[in-house]
């Protein structure tokens, strides 16, 4: 394989890394604190609608849209997350049922509000998204500069800083220890005075909020509008990478950049010798084969929080 | 409240809650909620109430059409659920389906006696292998079928746009060429009492399905160390049932409904196989059929055909300039309410706990 | 009818002073010096059940105060009102003589109380010191200062006696080490109440005693002792008063010095107790079941039973004793099919069943009243009428041709619940999940003998139960015996093992320590032999 080939990937690989790896780590926190989150595909829809609607409605007047339009997104998928945490959380309802209903709704709320703003299935065409950018002085780097600093979104740079700030909250700080006692142990952690359903509804909108900055990131990114197949189970690849990554938000950062890069192969496959007989399907499918082979693997040792998905009743005798 | 009436009465408060969002959603966007209900009771029935025009039974056949794959769906989600298992996996199971009905259709010649049997039979067989797979990987690995069956789903759509995109070559990249006569389960008497709905032989399947599903569970010894599984999997196993096993035979028959609807779809209300997009939703349609009807044959029948009622009425409101989407977000609040129901069973006897311990004091 | 209650209860409270008066420091009413606790005319309901009954209980400071009663008679219910988990709902709660409103675990700590559960609350995958800090993290900025809180977690350590091993994970130290991790978590955060849930439960008579000079200890640096439990010498040992509960309501308060074992268990229980089981010598005959040179690996994938033989006659009771988690749970689940052997020979009337499925051994003869009776012997969402046929749903009368009789099974339910006196609200078709928990206890006994197995093997029969169900169920046991049947007895319960059996094994490390006979040893030799500190010689015998 060419280094050329190897050399344009990265752009395209880097721009299908960063929502995977924002909205999984959106999973993290949801996870650690107890709430297992399915709803991430839906939640990412509703940023992306958010995010595309209001970059729309707004160049015409302001340079800076796109990144209202991600602010839209994330606020969106926190205000929707707030479903989630109401039903599993004060509701006691089924984590995977409510995660599902979600998913459901948000197709149909996303296209719906698209019928009623824009009068057709999909959200109007915005003219620019986010723009690409280069870093000065670290592009210059060999190899390095141009694989990571040269013409990339800045969603890719801002995927890493959570990441880093994920990693400091969750294992450094007495929120974060106190977050996965929840996901963990509720009882211990409730013992403790730590107030389970405070810190899982945190857990849960934090995971709304980075849930659709991702699904914002994703439209604004990769596409040039919001339609019903703009997310097209990205929610889903980033509930594998926090499986695949041990839901560490290094090992996070690790499947998503890995699935960024399988998604890529799927566009260069042909030009690549070896590759070149696969068919394009088969890489959309390896990420979800790829995760399966992983559970198995993983099978048996418990990497997981312990408690999550279980229902918390602090009534319980 | 008994039991029994509970599991009426809630999920038809769930059901009326859906419902008034959807009516409220719908006046809120500036749109009428009564040409809202006047296009569900067009959808299911014909009758236009608004409108003096005679009964349409078209809409009656294309009514019964959309509830006939997801009551199988539903019945898939439900039979995993009487183990213990939640399969999130009959969408893909449905793909596979699909796709082996296509296969068979396209590739063996035989008089329709054979033909369309082997169709069905090997639409349920292509499920039951697809639920086998999650099944087998709980069983043996303990690995959580929810997300392995949420990756089948995808594998399954890829290998099914890779198989009618690449083998059966295309009329128009997304469609194969028309199935033979002896594959079908069309029907010009059924059509013609629906004036040329699609409405085919694809409701006998159905019907044997829902009779199968309660009878397994309900009068036999199977279904009895199913459910014994589906309860408490420790003490099945202490009894000396074979739990394993029981896994994955379950999450092979749930497939094997879910497979069969994708017969249904594929020879039945199309007559070609088709490329994807995206997932088409029946796999979750299923999940919030089965939830409405408590997971019994019975309940299923009647949340089936409430869903299809709803999604037949969707291009009736579309027409009346109600977005066709409000049916998915009333279908997705109901399942929200089902699922909720317990913590609000919870509420209200705190709430009546707390009347009772001040009406004491009261008195006191 | 809540409200009747109430004047009714208080009838029963005098008359229970009037029955107990002489030897009861009464402590009704008044405001007394010297109470660090008072919680007065304490009432609290859940769900169809009165757990707390108008329950008055004052606690002196600097003291150990033991709280005393059956299982299910309110215990833990108030001690969780005390600690903020539950909210009373009647009667107040004064701390130093001033009221408080505790509605969290929180608002105890700030109040100085801290609870050690039964049930440790502590997150595996954590540190000692992370679980000992959470909730009171000490910081530097924003992040946890790790290393100051090791420091202090160290110092107390070192000041109460209570070693540990701060960075540690839960998951791989001892249970006794997880205890007094419980007890730093409380003085980390300067609990001077402190409540102990039945602390010595998991312990061996050697860690009790430990923890009774732990307990010493705390009292004399100035802290004061709440301690739950059942068990009387541990109460004669350490308390210095005691209050006790029954059904959810007060029997009374006394000094311990001045109280016999007797006189409070007969409070506890409401009539004279007679805790020896009456039974003859045992007749034996043919070795029935004999287990040879067995290995069994645990949950962990280590070996939890190593090399262990051990052989039962017909007509004998063998009790095996040993500390919660020395391979009891492993050789029971090797025997009755639920794990599998790694090596060795397991033979039931002489033919070898190592391998076999479990229903074939249930064929073979083997019974199984399994130790969770939620986790293991119970549907507990099917009906009782369905769990009494959860061996033989699939034989007749029960089935035919795989369709099921619901009738035969119904039938079947009907008989047995006469027979062993099952008590439940709606007959066969009762839910049994709102059985008590003594009649689904009995409901699984009447299943297993009616089954009449030659070997039966019998794992906490009597866990949770009150004491009528106990000696119930002891008596069928010794009934079983007399008919001949070969029965393993596996108790924690060093009382029951004594009482019931006809030979001991000890079991410690998975291996069988010794074996003796129930007449000719006492708790202290098996305690010394539970703890692994005496092997018994090879003399004494093979079990």
């Amino acid at each position: 394989m060419s280094f050329k080939i190897l050399f344009e990937m990265f752009p395209i690989a880097l721009m299908f890394a960063a929502p995977i790896i924002i909205a999984s780590l959106g999973g993290l926190f949801s996870e650690r604190s107890g709430i297992v989150n399915i709803a991430l595909e839906g939640i990412m829809m509703v940023g992306a609608f958010a995010a595309a609607t209001v970059t729309v409605l707004l160049e015409g007047s302001t340079p800076l849209a796109s990144w209202l339009g991600l602010t839209a997104g994330l606020a969106a998928g926190l205000i929707f997350s707030l479903l989630h945490a109401a039903a599993s959380i004060n509701l006691k309802a089924n984590q995977v049922i409510s995660g599902t209903a979600l998913n459901i709704l948000a197709g149909g709320l996303t296209v719906y509000l698209c019928q009623i703003i824009f009068r057709q299935q999909r959200t109007r065409a915005f003219s620019n998204g986010i723009q690409k950018m280069s870093v000065p002085l670290l592009e210059d780097i060999p190899v390095v500069g141009r694989m990571f600093f040269s013409g990339n979104y800045p969603t890719f740079y801002i995927s890493i800083f959570l990441v880093l700030a994920t990693w400091f909250l969750v294992y450094k700080t007495p929120f974060g220890l106190r977050m996965r006692s929840c996901g963990e142990h509720p009882q211990a952690a409730a013992s403790m005075g730590i107030n389970v359903s405070l810190m899982r509804y945190i857990g849960v909108l934090a995971s709304g909020a980075l849930g659709g900055l991702a699904g914002g990131v994703m439209v604004l990114t990769a596409d040039i509008q919001y339609t019903l197949v703009t997310i097209h189970g990205t929610g889903f690849i980033a509930l594998a990478s926090l499986v695949f990554g041990k839901w560490n938000p290094f090992g996070v950062l690790g499947a998503g950049l890995f699935f960024g890069f399988s998604t890529a192969l799927s566009f260069y496959a042909k030009d690549i010798p070896g590759m070149s007989s696969l068919p394009g399907e088969f890489f959309y499918a390896l990420p979800y084969i790829l995760t399966i082979v992983a559970l198995v693997v993983f099978a048996g040792k418990a990497v997981g929080p312990k408690a999550a998905g279980e229902i918390y009743d602090s009534g319980k005798r | 409240m008994t039991k029994r009436r509970e599991k009426v009465v809630l999920p038809l408060v769930a059901v009326f809650l859906g419902f008034l969002l959807g009516s409220i959603i719908v006046l809120a966007t500036g749109r009428s909620p009564l040409a809202m209900f006047a296009a569900m009771i067009k959808g299911f029935s014909g009758i236009d109430i608004i409108n003096d025009v005679p009964i349409n039974t078209r809409h009656i056949g294309e009514f019964i059409i959309q509830a006939m794959p997801i009551i199988l769906t539903g019945l898939a989600f439900a039979f995993a659920s009487r183990t213990g298992l939640f399969s999130i996996g009959a969408e893909g199971q449905l793909m596979v389906g699909a796709l082996a009905a296509t296969t068979v259709a396209l590739l063996v010649q035989a008089p329709k006696a054979i033909h369309l049997p082997l169709v069905i039979l090997s639409s349920a067989a292509a499920g039951a292998l697809w639920g086998a797979i999650p099944g087998f990987l709980k069983a043996r690995f303990n690995v959580h079928e929810v997300t392995v069956s949420i990756m089948m789903n995808y594998i399954a759509l890829h290998l099914n746009n890779f198989v009618i995109l690449n083998i059966f070559g295309s009329v128009d990249r997304v469609k194969t060429a028309f199935f033979p006569e002896s594959a079908l389960l069309k029907s010009p008497f059924l059509q013609s009492l629906t004036r040329g709905s699609r409405l085919n032989w694809g409701f006998i399947p159905v019907v044997v399905a829902l009779v199968i599903f309660s009878f397994v569970i309900n009068k036999t010894t199977f279904g009895y160390s199913l459910r014994a599984v589906g309860y408490n999997k420790e003490a099945a196993r202490y009894a000396g049932m074979k739990v394993n096993r029981n896994i994955v035979l379950s999450m092979m028959i749930a497939g094997a409904f879910a497979g069969l609807a994708g017969s249904v779809i594929t020879v039945g209300t199309f007559n070609f196989g088709r490329a994807l997009p995206s997932a088409e939703g029946y796999g979750f349609d299923g999940i919030a059929v089965a939830l409405v009807g408590g997971n019994q044959a019975s309940g299923i029948l009647f949340a089936g055909m409430l869903f299809g009622m709803l999604k037949a009425a969707q291009p009736l409101m579309q027409s009346q300039g109600i977005p066709r989407e409000i049916a998915g977000i009333i279908q997705a609040s109901i399942v929200l309410f089902v699922a909720m129901q317990y913590g609000i069973k919870l509420l209200l006897e705190k709430f009546k706990k707390k009347e009772s311990v001040s009406a004491e004091v009261d008195r006191v | 009818m809540i409200f009747v209650s109430r004047p009714l209860s208080r009838v029963a409270f005098f008359l229970a002073l009037v029955v107990y008066w002489e030897p009861i420091k009464v402590t009704t009413g008044g405001r007394a010096v010297g109470y660090i606790i008072e919680m007065l005319n304490i009432t609290k309901d859940f769900p169809g059940i009165r757990a707390n009954d108008n329950i008055t209980l004052q606690v002196q400071e600097s003291s150990i105060h033991a709280l005393l009663g059956e299982n299910g008679a309110g215990k833990s219910t108030l001690m969780s009102i005390l600690f903020g988990l539950y909210a009373p709902d009647g009667g107040t709660i004064k701390i130093r003589g001033k009221e408080a409103r505790i509605a969290d675990p929180n608002a105890a700590t700030q109040l100085g109380i801290g609870m050690v559960h039964q049930h440790f609350k502590l997150v595996q995958g954590f540190t000692v010191t992370e679980n000992i800090i959470l909730g009171s993290e000490p910081t530097r900025g924003p992040f946890i200062d790790i290393k100051k809180a090791q420091e202090k977690v160290l110092s107390l350590s070192k000041l109460y006696g209570l070693s540990v091993d701060p960075g540690a994970k839960i998951e791989d130290i001892t249970v006794g080490m997880q205890q007094r991790v419980e007890i730093l978590k409380m003085l980390f955060r300067d609990a001077e109440i402190l409540i102990f849930d039945e602390p010595t439960a998991v312990l061996t008579p050697q860690e009790i005693h430990e923890l009774i000079q732990i307990m010493r200890r705390l009292v004399a640096e100035g802290k004061t002792i709440v301690l739950i439990t059942h068990k009387l010498k541990e109460i004669k040992e350490v308390a210095d008063t005691c209050t006790v509960l029954r059904r959810g309501k007060l029997v009374g308060t006394v000094g311990v010095a001045d109280t016999s074992e007797e006189r409070m268990a007969e409070m506890m229980v409401g009539r004279e107790v007679n805790f020896h089981v009456g039974k003859a010598q045992a007749v034996t005959g043919e070795v029935l079941l004999r287990i040879e040179k067995l290995n069994v690996k645990n949950a962990k994938g280590v070996l939890g039973v190593k090399n262990l033989s051990l052989e039962i006659k017909a007509g004998e009771i063998l009790g095996l004793c040993g500390i919660d988690g020395n391979g009891q749970t492993d050789l029971v689940h090797a025997i009755t099919g639920l794990a599998k052997a790694e090596d060795g020979k397991i033979f039931l009337r002489g033919k070898e069943i190592t391998n076999l499925s479990i229903i074939q051994r249930l064929d073979l003869g083997l019974g199984h009243i399994p130790e969770d009776r939620h986790r293991h012997g119970l549907v507990l969402d099917f009906n009782l009428d369905e769990n009494l046929v959860v061996h033989d749903y699939f034989r007749f009368p029960y089935a035919h041709l795989g369709i099921l009789n619901k009738k035969a099974i119904k039938d079947n339910a009907q008989r047995l619940i006469k027979e062993f006196d099952v008590r439940s609200g709606q007959g066969a078709a009762t839910p049994t999940r709102s059985m008590s928990g003594g009649n689904q206890q009995k409901a699984i006994v009447a299943r297993e003998i009616d089954r009449s197995p030659d070997v039966f093997i019998v794992a906490q029969p009597t866990r949770g139960l009150d004491v009528g169900a106990i000696e119930y169920i002891h008596s069928r046991i010794v009934a079983e015996r007399d008919k001949g049947k070969a029965i393993l007895l596996v108790s924690l319960e060093l009382d029951e093992i004594l009482d019931v059996s006809d030979r001991i094994a000890v079991i410690y490390g998975g291996e069988i320590v010794g074996t003796v006979s129930a007449r000719e040893t006492n708790e202290n030799e098996l305690g010394l032999m539970m703890s692994g500190s005496v092997r018994q010689s090879a003399k004494g015998g093979k079990a």
